[in-house]
């Protein structure tokens, strides 16, 4: 009975188990996945041991396979997340995420006076920076940085 | 540049930047051409700016539009919680041109992208005003004869100033020479500095006015209180930027002094009475720049 109950938790047969995001963006990462609102059985690790982080979150996801846009937007908040494809419970294949050159709508745009931030408007960034982080916003030309970063 | 929005000055290119240039110079030989006759044109203030709004206006006038619009919110349907969306999806089927000044970043990009009809920005907060920087330079190259090879000084608010800002990119197409004069507190901006060292623009920092003796142009800027976090600081820095007449004496034949206006205190009332000072001309130049604009979005010219 229990090592049922530990074998749902820490395998699925089919589906993607995102590895290594910092604990923190865990939340983040669900939001912008949209994995609050769909009907896939989805279980989550906060607050895992790991040696890279010192803390690292875990997703497991069964029965969903991540386009690269889709799963690209994900870099922001977690940089170093780790993608495990899953078939018949063995991994298939192993992907890294990468940080687009645009970012469509998951990102605010820091500037207080920013249009973005008072009307319903999609945001848009372009990337200036991938490794430093510089999202130059579309509409005020400002540049929001990885410390000012926050997700819709 | 027909039918295509002006929101920042970087929407133009360089031959795009002496195309409106050369309608300036024909509209300033010629300044009462009704090409604009049968033509409505939206005036959009969503807050107050008399010089921009008048200079707009009257270049529209003179071009013989009909002008539609309102010279603050408190005026407009905002006042009713109207989203921009809907002022601009409104008004763009009205008028076949907007000409729009809004408080808020980026807001004239976005009217750009839900107007059907052209969209030129008259300042976006602090972020762009093109047709400030395209008259800027119709100043600078009819007291220069050319908008080549030139030195020029920049004063002021170098950190905040969206002018120089954007009178710095339009002018990185023609080779020229910056010193950058500002306190600490608003020395211009590391991006700004980066994008001229990418293409290879000379420029010089310095705290104090001195070394003006081998500039053509000399931008002034206002230094806003405002802007200090500490007062006492102000008061220490506030008149180390103001131009006074006898700072010219040596300075070259060609030597013009530029201001966006309105000036506070950084140039002297002694400055205006030498033949150096510029301006008031430069305001001028605007309804001539802003004709230009308007033909060249308009393709009447």
């Amino acid at each position: 009975m229990a090592k049922q109950k530990q074998l749902q938790v820490s395998a699925i047969e089919n589906g993607t188990v995102i590895d290594h995001i910092p604990a923190a963006s865990l939340f983040d990462v669900i939001t912008i996945l949209g994995l609050d609102k769909i009907p896939n059985q989805t279980t989550f690790g906060a607050n895992l041991d790991s040696q890279k982080f010192g803390k690292k979150a875990i997703i497991k996801v069964a029965d969903k396979f991540f386009e690269r846009d889709e799963i690209n937007k994900i870099s922001l908040v977690a940089p170093h997340a780790k993608l495990n494809i899953i078939k018949d419970y063995e991994v298939i294949e192993k992907r890294d995420v990468t940080i687009p050159d645009e970012i469509i709508g998951i990102a605010r745009c820091f500037n207080p006076k920013c249009i973005t931030n008072s009307e319903a408007i999609v945001t848009r960034f372009k990337v200036e920076d991938k490794v430093e982080l510089a999202l130059k916003c579309h509409y005020c030309e400002k540049i929001t940085s990885r410390d000012e970063l926050q997700m819709l | 540049m027909k039918n295509k929005s002006l929101i920042s000055i970087s929407d133009y290119s360089k031959d795009d930047i002496l195309r409106i240039l050369e309608l300036a110079a024909g509209f300033e030989a010629n300044p009462n051409q009704p090409l604009m006759r049968d033509k409505v044109v939206a005036s959009l203030f969503f807050e107050p700016s008399t010089r921009t709004r008048l200079s707009f206006e009257t270049a529209m006038n003179r071009l013989g539009a009909r002008v539609i619009g309102f010279s603050d919110a408190s005026s407009s349907s905002t006042t009713k919680g109207e989203s921009l969306k809907d002022t601009i999806k409104m008004v763009s089927n009205y008028a076949d041109l907007i000409v729009m000044r809004h408080p808020l970043e980026g807001s004239a990009r976005y009217a750009s992208e839900q107007s059907r009809v052209p969209v030129i920005n008259a300042g976006d907060g602090a972020n762009q005003h093109p047709t400030q920087t395209l008259l800027d330079l119709y100043s600078i190259q009819k007291t220069q004869g050319t908008l080549e090879n030139l030195s020029i000084v920049m004063v002021g608010d170098l950190k905040y100033g969206r002018t120089v800002h954007s009178l710095l990119m339009a002018l990185s197409h023609f080779n020229p020479t910056f010193f950058f004069v500002a306190p600490k507190e608003m020395s211009m901006p590391r991006e700004y500095k980066r994008f001229l060292q990418e293409k290879g623009i000379p420029f010089y920092e310095q705290f104090e006015m001195g070394n003006i003796d081998k500039a053509d142009i000399l931008y002034m800027t206002r230094v806003q209180k405002e802007r200090f976090s500490d007062p006492i600081e102000y008061e220490r820095v506030k008149n180390t930027y103001v131009l006074k007449n006898a700072m010219l004496n040596n300075t070259k034949e060609n030597l013009r002094v530029l201001h966006p206006l309105p000036r506070v205190n950084e140039i002297n009332y002694d400055v205006d009475a030498n033949p150096k000072a510029y301006y008031f001309q430069q305001a001028e130049n605007g309804v001539y720049t802003r004709m230009g604009i308007i033909a060249a979005i308009m393709g009447l010219k």
